[in-house]
């Protein structure tokens, strides 16, 4: 980390439209709004799937129609879905080089710094842009040490196909919730990474995602299995054009982590202003074995983000750190649980949220330690910084512990920016706008150091962008 | 030639309705070294604040003048810009801000645009060093677990490297110890030329050690109650306010 912050640079001065690029719509394949197993069975039909996950879609949507909405969280009132096109598809199929991508599509790549973060020596891309990956890369020598990463549907069909049975929606199954079901309905594109046993992948593996089309739905799924002993830093961050029509992010990312192995998953979610981010991510992780998150949610209209860890072999540890930051129109309903199921595990959550302009941020935890849990750790940590008067930051933690030898911790802390702080960097020179915004900046700071150099950036600037309450 | 640097004209300060400071005049020239004294709870605080636009003070009337250009109703960052500089009594902690990015931001403010890295970073550790800094300050959160000590430090180290034309020291010295108020001391002392100024608040004259100190004014009942040369220092220092005669230092001695 000590490298990364050398080499930092602050960037004052962002352009924020680049997040903002809407290009010509022009699906080749544009499905009817609404879902219905019709759909369901052409979505399965065009991607050439086994049969077992034609049936599997359908008893998802089965469930999907038979579960109702939450009632716990930030109202879902306005999600139309009929208003929902849940699929569509960009012209290109698969591209192994980058050349052959077409044109329009790699404009807009090149506008989110794609191929100059995979020249910057990033193992691999794997870039969706509406419901299909059009980019696929993997550098030579991560295919060589037996490492897949790869879309999911080409795993579904290939050589992998059993271990993706094996594995798809198992942590996180259908009947979960609602938009766990939709998922399993109609998911499209998404990522499938396998490490083998033993093997170091030294640098991150990189996918970069986006929506594209007014009122498309994005249920990508992320499944990736690190076998025992082995490393990967994978990152995800995703950013959308602004649109008018209530649009859905209801992706799914499944991690598994072997015996002794380590898995790094990291995200900045940067969702349209009207964005539904209904998103379920859950790792299990063996004896030994590490999860790490990194999570970082902006933008969106409403979102329900809680990583789930499962602690299931002997001392197997959590780490999650995670930044929030609501503004006008805002409500990021956001947090992590874990699951201590066995001896000596720990975890450790470590939470940031940011409201203002009337954002409103709430931070759930959920720490459940079982009784065959003894001698586990977890200590949950949240620090809210309140903008103005109007916003709003609630922290609601739920700790269910069964177990008597647990050592379990909590601490909660909200403050707001003080006008003295504002004063003293202001008599240095810089405007008010740039001294709250170094101010938050600084807070998120925790957070930023744990991300890779062009993601702390890129964080950095979408904290000045909203700070300067330029989006709307 | 000495010019006027900072002219205040009739100042009237109120806080929260309550008159601080009503109608201090006062001049500093370029070259100058002025020292502000005077019992605790006068306002020479509150004066030095209303100079660097504290929002938290209203100034009712008069003027206050840097370099001819009516600075009055500027907000904080432009008097920064217009060249004030104030060393806090109480310096602010900002976590997650290093030092070192905090100063960079600061210079690149107040020259219009990003000081030159390398030779930023070979400046900073020079000013450092000058000011018996550990190097690694630079990259700490900004005051944040500095001792009392480090942070006045900080606030002198933050004077050198931004170079301003009028300095407000506010008890820079107040509560270190006799080496770092030696410190503090050598650094104003490199910090001062003939075209800037320093106006500074003390109690103790052991800050002033080797420097000329041209005016000494004390703050009394919200006026400059007397104006007077360097031999003021030790005669109160060593006698209280009380031997400048009736009424100054009847609230409260040194």
């Amino acid at each position: 980390m000590k490298d990364f912050k050398q080499e930092k640079t602050r960037v004052d001065q962002a352009d924020r439209t680049i997040y903002n690029v809407k290009d010509r719509l022009d699906p080749a394949f544009l499905m009817d709004s609404g879902i219905t197993p019709e759909i369901v069975n052409q979505i399965s039909k065009e991607k050439n799937e086994p049969e077992w996950m034609r049936l599997f879609r359908l008893k998802s949507l089965k469930l999907y129609n038979e579960i109702p909405l939450p009632t716990w969280g930030p109202s879902l009132d306005e999600l139309n879905m009929d208003q929902i096109v849940t699929y569509v598809r960009p012209k290109s199929t698969m591209k192994a080089k980058w050349s052959d991508v077409p044109d329009d599509i790699k404009e807009t790549f090149e506008r989110l710094g794609i191929p100059k973060a995979e020249r910057k020596s990033l193992a691999g891309v794997g870039a969706q842009y509406d419901s299909e990956v059009v980019y696929h890369n993997v550098r030579a020598e991560v295919a060589s040490k037996g490492v897949v990463y790869t879309d999911i549907e080409s795993a579904l069909t290939g050589p992998y196909s059993e271990m993706i049975r094996k594995h798809f929606m198992k942590l996180v199954p259908p009947s979960d919730h609602k938009f766990a079901a939709l998922h399993g309905a109609v998911w499209s594109g998404g990522s499938f990474v396998y490490v083998p046993a033993g093997v170091t992948v030294e640098i991150p593996l990189q996918s970069y995602f986006r929506l594209n089309a007014p009122g498309a739905g994005q249920f990508e799924h992320t499944l990736i299995i690190v076998e025992e002993g082995a490393y990967l830093h994978f990152i995800e961050g995703c950013s959308a054009p602004r649109y008018y029509v209530a649009n859905l992010h209801a992706g799914c990312v499944e991690l598994y982590v072997g015996k002794n192995a380590r898995l790094r998953y990291s995200t900045i979610e940067n969702w349209s202003k009207n964005m539904y981010n209904l998103n379920t991510k859950r790792a299990s992780v063996e004896e030994g074995g590490t999860v790490e998150w990194i999570s970082g949610s902006f933008g969106s209209h409403i979102s329900y983000l809680y990583p789930m860890s499962i602690l299931k072999g002997k001392k197997a540890r959590m780490e999650f750190t995670g930044i929030t930051f609501a503004g006008e129109g805002q409500n990021l309903d956001t947090g992590a649980k874990v699951l201590h199921a066995a001896p000596d595990t720990t975890s450790h959550i470590s939470t940031k949220s940011i409201s203002r302009d009337g954002g409103n941020s709430t931070f759930r935890s959920v720490v459940t330690v079982t009784e065959k849990a003894e001698g586990s750790k977890s200590a949950v940590s949240c620090e809210s910084l309140m903008l103005d008067s109007i916003s709003r930051s609630d922290t609601i933690p739920v700790m269910d512990i069964s177990c008597n030898q647990a050592d379990i911790g909590h601490e909660a802390k909200i403050g707001r920016i003080s006008e003295s702080a504002i004063f003293y960097l202001m008599s240095r020179g810089l405007s008010e706008d740039d001294a709250r915004a170094l101010i938050v900046g600084g807070f998120a700071e925790p957070i930023a150091k744990e991300l890779p150099l062009e993601y702390a950036v890129e964080m950095n600037n979408l904290i000045h962008l909203e700070m300067k309450g330029s989006i709307g | 030639m000495s010019h006027s640097l900072l002219e205040i004209k009739d100042l009237i300060v109120s806080v929260e309705d309550k008159i601080i400071l009503n109608g201090i005049n006062l001049t500093i020239g370029t070259g100058e070294l002025h020292v502000l004294m005077g019992p605790n709870g006068t306002g020479k605080s509150t004066l030095v604040s209303a100079i660097m636009g504290d929002p938290r003070f209203q100034i009712e009337s008069g003027q206050i003048l840097l370099d001819g250009k009516d600075i009055t109703e500027m907000k904080a960052d432009e008097r920064a810009k217009a060249g004030v500089f104030l060393s806090f009594q109480v310096p602010e902690e900002i976590p997650g801000v290093t030092l070192e990015d905090f100063l960079r931001t600061a210079k690149g403010s107040l020259e219009k645009r990003p000081p030159k890295i390398l030779q930023f970073k070979k400046e900073l550790k020079e000013q450092m060093k000058a000011l018996d800094m550990d190097p690694s300050y630079a990259e700490r959160y900004l005051n944040v677990g500095f001792s009392g000590g480090e942070k006045k430090k900080t606030e002198i180290l933050q004077l050198l490297m931004l170079q301003p034309k009028l300095a407000l020291l506010d008890e820079t010295d107040s509560g270190l110890d006799v080496d770092a108020v030696r410190t503090v001391t050598k650094g104003i002392r490199a910090f001062k030329n003939r075209k800037n100024g320093l106006f500074i608040i003390t109690h103790n004259a052991r800050i002033l050690e080797g420097l000329d100190v041209d005016v000494v004014h004390v703050l009394e009942g919200g006026k400059i109650a007397y104006t007077g040369g360097q031999e003021l220092i030790s005669k109160i220092t060593q006698d209280g306010f009380g031997v400048l005669g009736k009424g100054v230092g009847l609230h409260e001695g040194l």
